[in-house]
């Protein structure tokens, strides 16, 4: 509370910009030590907006009005919030207080560190075993005859930024494996990612090894040698390098780059053309800015959405999921995938592959797995990437933005083939800047030990869990033939569109609204419950239960179909569905 | 005529048939007066494929011969040296599927290129496939079509008190492109229409195609008033428009040219209408392409649609170039604002541009499936086109004679209907439980228009629809397409009612290339269709449960 000198401001406007909102609405504007709160004035609704402290991307204070001091706050989901106060004072306060509490210097200052949601220590406990890791590389039918648990990272004494928990190729040995992490940036030596049982070959992950001009390890090409061995039913690999192939060459100069084909035997190396976090960065900063243009024209919107190359490297992440996914697939040959560290592109393009691959990846638990296994566990930078704490802005890239929205552009061409909906991604995406759950603090596992993060805070899994009936898609089939099996996705130019979900809220329209989505779930639960009661019932002369079908029959009709287009109505509107789900 | 005398070779045998979304098959080649058919002789399948030669809108063909021999040839000794030589004939058609069909025998390809060629751009109406399409469940003695003016007349009763229906143009001498029963105000009599007609070009009068009934208001469409350069005047066509707005305080004339093309048109013996003449009314000019700029703009979308390159800069730029999405942005937005006039406002309107045939029947129609629920059922929805396009004239013959594929040149192609189907796909995009029918039909439509064994699109006007018997010797599409099993797979599976307008969003982050047309050869639609499907799977069997 030091930081706030302010607490209330009365006589406030506030102009919702995402919402598309055109008047303003007058309230009163609370600080408190996680939030700041907007009350509106108008009795009738008395409208809550509450915007988290550590979900405020900037706040902007420009030139005042008559009207008074203006603030605008964006928030890292897109949302944007105009505030007008009517003394500069109290303008000059809000803002000084704002800059420094979306700004937290130490972790312990995090919302997930006093968040506390209703849950009691044990239930706490076991928030934090809801995913497990090993019970997933088990599924995919490892340890077997070919690759093996590894404790060579325990205390991460190889690795620090690995989990301490790895699979590696059967042949491998400690000193192959210790060696090769020493030709590896960062120590990241090869470890498996995804196992494909179907053809036994493996997609594997690490950084690009400290080969320079001419330098190489002995230990690195038997380390890839013994990922060779691990798939017999090749006699060779495929060296993902998902760069650039010049930003691969430029890096040799500073005694890192890729693999030189002619000191590995059998491997093929593929450059995919992954631009680095800095292009990622100002690109997104670009289609955020074609997001907010007020009334462009198509041609200025088209030319926004080309300038921006947003789309074209969501293509490049989607393309190198693609090729590994049809390496391992189609051809049956094992992939090592890396980048520079190996903990953003690799990570994106390890997920996309595995998503294409495997089937259980497109489920709302199984998708969950693979952001814990390709992302919270081998170290993607999360604090880092996602400005949990002030630091380096240059370290800030929307990386997992991007794979969502390749699994987004998947689920636009596979509509049958996710069990989640677009909401599940956008909510993920929320979760993962919010820092109210522990699950996403810091840069790598060792950190969260030593965070002590299990007993400090909340895992975000289980509530997601428990909240999956919002997140279900309703078409989801999973006997679909574009359900089953390896995706194999167009990544022509033409599949790629603007995620207006993520960038803009809402669609710029009058009512009445309509969710085809809302409606079918509301038709396939039902359709659920007539089938249990129609076998509960059977005994039940037919004409005698017709007037109670008829009374479900109309359930899911009025409300769900149309909604006003006022978000409070819609929210309310949501919270009544799972109210009168409950009293049944 | 006989079409045999185009047909040199009528079968080959050994052709290989290369289409989209399917494996290349090997089978023989038939050509009739109307069709091309390929049937698939492989073990136990026989596939075939029957397309009408009217939907191919350009050919490319390449032939080589093993023996080195080039493409030019005469004919002495020539199945001798023929022996080694093969083809390819590359079919483009107007539903934008391409084909290539590989021939053996350079004399038989060029025999079958020669016979498309020809015998899909005849232009004479009465030897069209329509007039020799008999399938079996139809008859010629059903009801063609769905409504007659008359009949939607006597269905509005609220009309009848200040409108009239008027057979002045009974003859079609008035106006050809008329229908012969046209909605005038009630108090304008057939003596003052003619004169009315004389002042506006093409003698297409105002005439009521809208009437709003919560308010009153309607919408009129016709032609430019032929003001010339010495800005003519016409009492008789002030009367007209003041008996429209009659005991309200004014009228908006949507003009949808800019109002410079709106002065320039004065030198061609156009014009607008000045607000000395008409005081009441209130002129607001949006600008619409339409006549070859469109054509064009179809023309790039299909190229970019095509484009291998796999850059994505490229697509997005190929796509903007194209402007397509724009012509829908405007369509949409100007449609919008007629209806605000109408259902905001409280207000007349007056549609029109040049001709009246094109831009305004766009609008007048999306405003109409903006505001008024009836047309938005799967049959009111083709009564609509019934009335807004082939009743009033929209000269379907010229407009899609060809398509994006053609080299010919341009005459009067235009795809204005695909432009109005496209923008009605956003609408149903946009809110998808409110349209009684689903993207199929709109696909359909959208096929049908350019190529079609139904005789509903042949000819410009009804007039010519009647001249040539169309109503006794074809089949009508609307009415197939209302046949039972057909109804259910045009209709929304998601439909539900509403009373309320349906205002789209015309930002550009909200309007999408329509994919399931533009794109429709691609895999990409198969899993969309896929998910259509199963939207109707699943509303059917939670319809049996909730009647068990």
């Amino acid at each position: 509370m030091e930081h706030i000198r302010t607490p209330k401001v009365e006589n406030v406007r506030l102009l919702d910009r995402s919402l598309g909102q055109r008047k303003a609405s007058v309230g009163t504007l609370y600080l408190s030590a996680t939030h700041t709160i907007f009350v509106e004035n108008n009795p009738e609704t008395r409208k809550e907006t509450w915007v988290l402290h550590s979900m405020v991307s900037s706040v902007d204070r420009p030139p005042a009005t008559p009207g008074g001091s203006q603030l605008v706050l964006r928030c890292k989901d897109f949302r944007v919030y105009q505030v007008l106060i009517p003394q500069e004072r109290d303008c000059a306060d809000v803002h000084a207080s704002l800059v420094r509490l979306s700004r937290p210097e130490k972790y312990s200052e995090l919302y997930c560190l006093s968040f506390n949601p209703n849950v009691n220590k044990e239930e706490r406990e076991a928030s934090w075993s809801f995913i497990d890791l090993m019970a997933d590389y088990k599924r995919m039918g490892v340890p077997n005859n070919l690759w093996v648990a590894t404790a060579v990272n325990s205390e991460y004494r190889v690795c620090d930024t690995y989990p301490s928990e790895l699979f590696v190729p059967k042949s491998a040995t400690t000193g192959i494996i210790v060696g090769s992490s020493r030709f590896r940036s960062r120590g990241r030596f090869p470890a498996l990612s995804y196992f494909h049982q179907d053809t036994l070959a493996a997609v594997c992950r690490c950084s690009q090894p400290l080969s320079g001009f001419s330098g190489r390890c002995q230990e690195d090409e038997l380390m890839l040698q013994a990922v060779m061995k691990s798939n017999p039913g090749s006699d060779y690999i495929y060296v993902v390098d998902t760069r650039p192939k010049l930003n691969a060459m430029a890096n040799r100069a500073a005694g890192k780059g890729y693999e030189n084909e002619d000191h590995y035997t059998n491997i093929k190396l593929q450059f995919i053309g992954i631009e680095n976090i800095h292009v990622m960065r100002s690109s997104q900063q670009k289609i955020i800015d074609v997001g907010e243009m007020r009334a462009p024209s198509m041609s200025d919107f088209l030319w926004g959405l080309e300038n921006s190359g947003w789309l074209k490297h969501i293509k490049a992440v989607l393309d190198a999921g693609a090729f590994i996914a049809r390496a391992v697939a189609d051809e049956g040959v094992s992939v090592l995938v890396h980048c520079s560290d190996g903990w953003d592109r690799t990570a994106q393009a390890c997920s996309v592959a595995s998503i294409l691959l495997d089937p259980y990846y497109r489920t709302i638990r199984g998708f969950m797995v693979l952001i814990e296994r390709d992302w919270v566990s081998f170290g993607h930078k999360f604090s880092h990437r996602y400005a949990h704490l002030d630091g380096d802005p240059k370290e800030v890239s929307p990386v997992i933005d991007q794979l969502l929205e390749c699994v987004w552009q998947l689920s636009e061409q596979f509509p049958c083939a996710f069990e989640f909906n677009e909401r599940f991604l956008i909510t993920l995406h929320t979760y993962v800047y919010s820092c109210q759950y522990g699950s996403f603090l810091g840069n790598c596992q060792k950190e969260r030990r030593d965070l002590r993060l299990r007993e400090r805070t909340h895992s975000a899994w289980p509530q997601l869990w428990k909240d999956r009936s919002d997140y279900a898609n309703p078409l989801y089939q999973a006997e679909l033939s574009q359900s089953q099996g390896v995706l194999r996705p167009n990544t022509s130019p033409y599949c790629f569109k603007m995620w207006k979900g993520l960038y803009n809220h809402v669609e710029k329209s009058a009512p009445p609204r309509q969710s085809p989505a809302d409606y079918l779930a509301a038709v396939r639960e039902e359709s659920q419950q007539l089938e249990e009661e129609l076998t509960n019932h059977q005994e039940v002369p037919p004409g005698g239960t017709a007037h109670h079908h008829h009374q479900h029959h109309q359930h899911p009709q009025p409300g769900s179909r149309q909604e006003d287009s006022s978000s409070d109505r819609s929210a309310n509107h949501v919270g009544e569905a799972v109210g009168s789900e409950e009293d049944d | 005529m006989e079409f045999s005398e185009h047909i040199k070779t009528a079968n080959v045998e050994d052709v290989v048939l290369r289409q989209p979304l399917h494996p290349p098959s090997r089978g023989t080649l038939c050509i009739t007066g109307h069709h091309l058919l390929f049937s698939d002789r492989e073990e136990g399948s026989s596939r075939q494929v029957l397309l009408l030669l009217r939907n191919i809108d350009a050919i490319e063909k390449s032939v080589e011969n093993l023996l080195g021999y080039s493409g030019f040839f005469s004919n002495a000794g020539l199945s001798e040296r023929m022996s080694g030589s093969s083809g390819t004939i590359t079919i483009k058609c107007k539903d934008l599927r391409v084909l290539q069909l590989d021939i053996p025998g350079m004399e038989q390809c060029l025999n079958i290129a020669h016979s498309i060629e020809t015998l899909s751009c005849l232009d004479c109406v009465s030897e069209m496939y329509p007039f020799f399409y008999r399938p079996a469940d139809l008859s010629l003695q059903d009801q063609w079509g769905l409504s007659t003016p008359e009949k939607h007349y006597s269905q509005m009763k609220e009309l009848c008190e200040r409108w009239r229906l008027s057979s002045v143009n009974r003859d079609y001498s008035v106006c050809p492109s008329y229908p012969s029963a046209v909605i005038v105000p009630n108090s304008i009599d057939d003596s003052t229409l003619k004169k009315v007609a004389k002042f506006r070009q093409g003698g297409r009068f105002p005439v009521l195609c809208y009437y709003h009934k919560k308010n009153g208001m309607v919408i009129m469409r016709s032609s430019q008033p032929l003001m010339g350069a010495n800005r003519k005047r016409c009492k008789e066509d002030e009367l007209l428009l003041q008996a429209v707005i009659d005991g309200s305080d004014k009228g908006y004339i949507i003009d949808t040219r800019s109002s410079q093309q709106a002065q320039q048109a004065r030198m061609t013996g156009g014009g607008f209408e000045s607000k000395s003449c008409y005081s009441h009314w209130k002129r607001l000019h949006r600008q619409m392409d339409r006549g070859k700029a469109l054509q064009e703009s179809l023309i790039k979308l299909v190229e970019a649609c095509g484009d291998e390159s796999n850059n994505m800069d490229r697509w997005l730029s190929k796509l903007e170039n194209s402007k397509w999405l724009s012509h829908v942005q405007t369509a949409l937005s100007t449609a919008g604002l007629l209806a605000e006039c109408v259902e905001r406002d409280g207000h007349s309107v007056l549609v029109h541009g040049s001709e009246g045939t094109d831009s305004s029947l766009l609008i007048s129609t999306l405003a109409q499936l903006i505001m008024d629920p009836c047309c938005r059922t799967l049959d009111g929805f083709l009564a609509l086109l019934e009335r807004e396009w082939l009743q009033a004239g929209h000269p379907f013959q010229q407009r899609c004679a060809r398509s994006a594929y053609s080299h010919a040149r341009l005459q009067q192609e235009s795809p204005v209907f695909l432009l109005l189907l496209d923008c009605v796909w956003q609408l149903w995009r946009q809110f998808p439980l409110a349209l009684g029918f689903s993207e199929a039909l709109l696909i359909r439509l959208a096929t049908e228009v350019y190529a079609s064994d139904y005789g509903t699109f042949l000819c410009n006007s009804d007039q010519e629809r009647c001249a040539m018997g169309i109503k006794d010797k074809t089949h009508c599409l609307f009415q197939a397409l209302l046949r039972p099993g057909e109804r259910d797979f045009y209709s929304n599976p998601l439909y539900e009612p509403t009373e309320l307008a349906i205002w789209p969003s015309v930002h550009p982050q909200s309007l999408q290339l329509w994919r399931g047309f533009f794109l429709r050869w691609t895999q990409q639609a198969r899993h969309l269709e896929e998910a259509q499907e199963e939207i109707r799977n699943m509303l059917i069997e939670w319809g049996k449960l909730a009647l068990s």
